[in-house]
C-alpha cells in the first residue's frame, strides 16, 4: 500500500490512489464547492470562466484548483491552446461505493443483531 | 459529503440484554458472524475467523477501545484491502482503521442502539466495493428485516 504516492502530471495519468482524507479537505471549502458546482455541468471550463463572476483573482482560483485536482476531484483537459478544467466525478463515485457497502453490512449486522436480541 | 456511518434502530429487548449480546464475545459472535478467540478486553486486541460462507479466510480483529456498561461499546478495526481468498493478506498494521461505536439507550419499548463508524477519510479511495465485509447479499436479509418488523 502507497496512499500517498499521487501524480501531479497533467496528461495521460493513471488514476492516483487518492486518499478521503484529500477529498474531504478540498470539499471542506466554499470556494472550492462552489467551483465543485460550476463544473458538475460536465462541462470543461477555463480559468478565466472560472475567475469571472467571483470576486478572486486568478491566481487564488488557480491555487484551488490545484488542490481539487490533487485530491483526484478535477483534471486539466486541453482545448486547442487553452487548457480547460473538467470535474473527474471518479473520487467521489469511489468514496460513494465504499461507504455503501459498509453501511448494507452494518444494515445486514444489526437486522441480525435485531432478529438475536428479539427472540 | 458524509463521512462517517449512522445507524439507528430500535430493539424490542431490555437494554440489559442488548448489551450483553455487544459485549459477550460468544454472543456478538452468533449475530456478526464470528468465532471469536476470547472475551473482549478494554485495550486489547479481539481475534478471531469469519463465519460468513466465502470469507471464512478472514482474520476478524478489533482494538476494544471502551466498555461502559449498558452505555457504549466502542472499538477501531482495519479496513480490509482484498477480500477475495488469492489477494488477502492478514496483515492489518499498515491498514487504515475506523472507529465503531455502539450507544444504548432504555426506550419505552426497549432500547434505542445507535451504531457509529468513523474515520472513512483515511481510507483511500482505490479500496472501493472491493473491501466487502462479509456481506452475503442484500435480498434474503432484507426480507428478513421485513419479517422481523411485521413480527
Amino acid at each position: 500500500m502507497s496512499p500517498r504516492s499521487r501524480s501531479r502530471t497533467r496528461t495521460g495519468r493513471a488514476q492516483p490512489p487518492v486518499l478521503f482524507a484529500a477529498l474531504f479537505a478540498a470539499l471542506g471549502d466554499t470556494t472550492r464547492l462552489v467551483l465543485v458546482g460550476r463544473l458538475s455541468s460536465g462541462q470543461p471550463a477555463s480559468i478565466a470562466q472560472l475567475t469571472a463572476g467571483s470576486r478572486l483573482t486568478r491566481q487564488a482560483i488557480s491555487k484551488h484548483l490545484r488542490v481539487l485536482e490533487r485530491a483526484g476531484l478535477v483534471r486539466s483537459v486541453r482545448a486547442g491552446r487553452e487548457s480547460r478544467i473538467a470535474l473527474d466525478p471518479h473520487a467521489i463515485e469511489e468514496m460513494q461505493k465504499y461507504l455503501g457497502a459498509v453501511s448494507r453490512q452494518w444494515d445486514d449486522a444489526l437486522a441480525r443483531l435485531k432478529a438475536f436480541v428479539e427472540d | 459529503m458524509e463521512n462517517r456511518i449512522e445507524k439507528q434502530i430500535e430493539l424490542k429487548a431490555p437494554v440489559a440484554r442488548v448489551w450483553r449480546a455487544l459485549i459477550d464475545y460468544r454472543e456478538f459472535g452468533e449475530w456478526f458472524r464470528v468465532a471469536l478467540e476470547g472475551p473482549f478486553v478494554v485495550g486489547q486486541v479481539s481475534r478471531g475467523r469469519i463465519l460468513h460462507p466465502g470469507y471464512e479466510h478472514i482474520v476478524w480483529e478489533a482494538l476494544i477501545e471502551k466498555m461502559e456498561p449498558e452505555r457504549l461499546f466502542s472499538f477501531t478495526w482495519p479496513q480490509i484491502q482484498h477480500h477475495d481468498k488469492e489477494r488477502y493478506s492478514p496483515d492489518y498494521s499498515q491498514a487504515p482503521r475506523t472507529l465503531v461505536e455502539f450507544r444504548l439507550e432504555p426506550a419505552a419499548t426497549g432500547t434505542i442502539l445507535t451504531l457509529t463508524e468513523s474515520g472513512f477519510e483515511n481510507v483511500p479511495s482505490a479500496w472501493r466495493a472491493d473491501a466487502l465485509r462479509g456481506n452475503d447479499g442484500g435480498w434474503t436479509q432484507q426480507m428478513k428485516n421485513i419479517e422481523n418488523y411485521v413480527a
